[in-house]
């Protein structure tokens, strides 16, 4: 317990860092997974095509790789930089496109399996009253779809929160690399140190569950 | 609830007998036990490049890995009978005491509460934090020019702090940190400009400078490492047998000759000629 009383400003800055990263990265992959989505069901072939590429090719690479190449492809190799100079900016925002980038297919598969789950008699009245393709997304398709997969979703942000854990290879410290470096410093109670943070995890993930369910249940679409 | 009981004590039972022969197998120290057995377990960092690395074909290589053939080959064990473990940082103490390896060369520093848990023999060098800086980088050429210069905070190593953190640990010195994964990555973003310096023991900047890229290391040491080989506690003999192999490994030469072959190539560092004073066993 020592080990962990001792460094708590350290853990709290971490677990600080983790939530910062998690929030952000969940509402632009909610986002950019929206629009995914869309381009996924799109009734262009060619916005189809890139939807299914980009999500195939994201899903299926491991996010160590993704978030590697952000720090060593984009930001050292392109030189692509949010600001060089200030280097717990610019890893931040690193580790939050890569993060995006790799969570927001997930976010886009969900959601087109809640949007599988909206009766195709929807959208075709949806078209036969006028709305283009946008509009019957907007305000007839997505809002069922969304309200079918919330449970789902929230498997997807509590992977989220845990992924972040990686992304010190993305350049940004969060509460893993303290437990690293907490494991290092140490001579003796490492398993006390992995339990603190495991419990940390859990504080942060055990509420994203409960309220997803109770939103999920409240939003139902009853049919 | 009385067979659980009975179980119980039959473990205990089974613990103590066990006990009793880890006992039995320590009366004979290392040094004597290798000679017989012709064998001997070593852990070595698999990752640290030019000291201990284990390449894909399964071979290991390194500065560390040399020395550790040397000294084995001393107490009587051919190379066939060394079997390499890994040891990272954070488990070498429980692998000594736990019997996994019987000596730990690893970049392991001789440090006043790990010899509460493990001796060392040693130290066979004597590694100094420096800092190494991109070649055409004429801007930093001392400790105190790294002010609000991005250095890197690598994952699982502390060597940042004897710049960032107020005396007496380190220099209080407001420089920008830049984590990443690894010392590998620190050099990859030192070489892509996108951090100005690199700061850890100078043997593992100097295995970095020497696989190529342009960079150069200060030579403006500001700690001691001294890098011993960790063995079980108490256990004395095999401690001094290992000290005199060391020091023979120096008079012979075969020091000089491994320090060019790992570190020569970089540019800025001073290799020592001497074995380093032992620290005495205990």
């Amino acid at each position: 317990m020592e080990a962990l009383f001792d460094n708590r400003e350290a853990i709290l800055a971490g677990f600080w860092a983790t939530i910062r990263l998690a929030a952000m990265s969940a509402l632009l992959s909610l986002v950019l997974g929206t629009l995914l989505a869309a381009l996924r069901v799109a009734p262009v072939p060619v916005l189809r095509w890139s939807g299914t590429v980009y999500v195939n090719v994201l899903r299926n690479t491991p996010l160590t790789l993704v978030l590697l190449f952000c720090s060593l492809g984009i930001s050292n190799t392109l030189q692509l930089n949010f600001d060089v100079y200030d280097p717990s900016f610019n890893g931040y925002w690193l580790a939050i496109v890569g993060l995006t980038a790799y969570t927001a297919t997930f976010v886009c598969e969900t959601l087109r399996s809640g949007i599988n789950t909206v009766p195709l008699g929807q959208a075709e009245a949806a078209r036969a009253i006028g709305l283009t393709f946008f509009q019957s997304m907007r305000l007839v398709i997505l809002p069922q779809a969304f309200r079918a997969v919330i449970t789902p979703l929230g498997s997807v942000l509590i992977a989220l929160t845990k992924n972040t854990t990686v992304v010190i290879v993305a350049g940004y410290a969060e509460a893993a690399f303290v437990m690293k470096e907490m494991l290092y410093e140490s001579t003796g109670g490492t398993l006390e140190i992995f339990l603190g943070f495991a419990l940390g995890f859990v504080v942060l993930t055990l509420p994203i569950g409960f309220l997803t369910g109770r939103l999920a249940r409240r939003l139902e679409v009853k049919r | 609830m009385r067979r659980i009981v009975m179980a119980l004590a039959a473990l205990a039972l089974g613990a103590s007998t066990l006990a009793a022969c880890g006992g039995d197998d320590s009366a004979s120290d290392l040094a004597t036990r290798a000679k017989e057995s012709k064998k001997i377990k070593v852990g070595i960092k698999f990752d640290q490049t030019a000291l201990g690395v284990k390449k894909p074909d399964g071979t290991v290589e390194g500065f560390d890995v040399d020395v550790a053939k040397y000294v084995a080959g001393k107490l009587g064990v051919p190379e066939s009978g060394i079997e390499w473990i890994e040891t990272i940082s954070a488990n070498r103490e429980p692998f000594i005491q736990q019997g996994q390896v019987d000596m730990v060369v690893a970049t392991y520093s001789i440090l006043p509460e790990r010899k509460e848990k493990v001796t060392f023999a040693g130290p066979y060098i004597v590694a100094h934090q420096d800092i190494m800086v991109r070649g055409d980088d004429a801007s930093i050429t001392k400790v105190e020019d790294l002010k609000d210069k991005r250095i890197c905070q690598a994952s699982g190593s502390n060597s940042y702090k004897r710049i960032t953190d107020p005396p007496p640990n380190g220099r209080d010195i407001p420089a920008k940190l830049v984590p990443a994964g690894s010392y590998s990555e620190c050099i990859a973003k030192l070489s892509g400009n996108t951090l100005d310096a690199v700061t850890t023991d100078d043997l593992i900047l100097a295995g970095f400078a020497s696989q190529g890229g342009d960079f150069k290391i200060l030579g403006t040491p500001f700690t001691d490492e001294k890098y011993g080989i960790g063995i079980k506690k108490g256990d004395v003999a095999t401690c001094e047998a290992i000290n005199t192999a060391l020091s023979e490994m120096y008079s012979d030469g075969t020091a000089t000759q491994l320090l060019q072959k790992w570190f020569g190539t970089a540019k800025g560092l001073q290799l020592p000629t001497a074995v380093p004073p032992a620290e005495g066993c205990s």
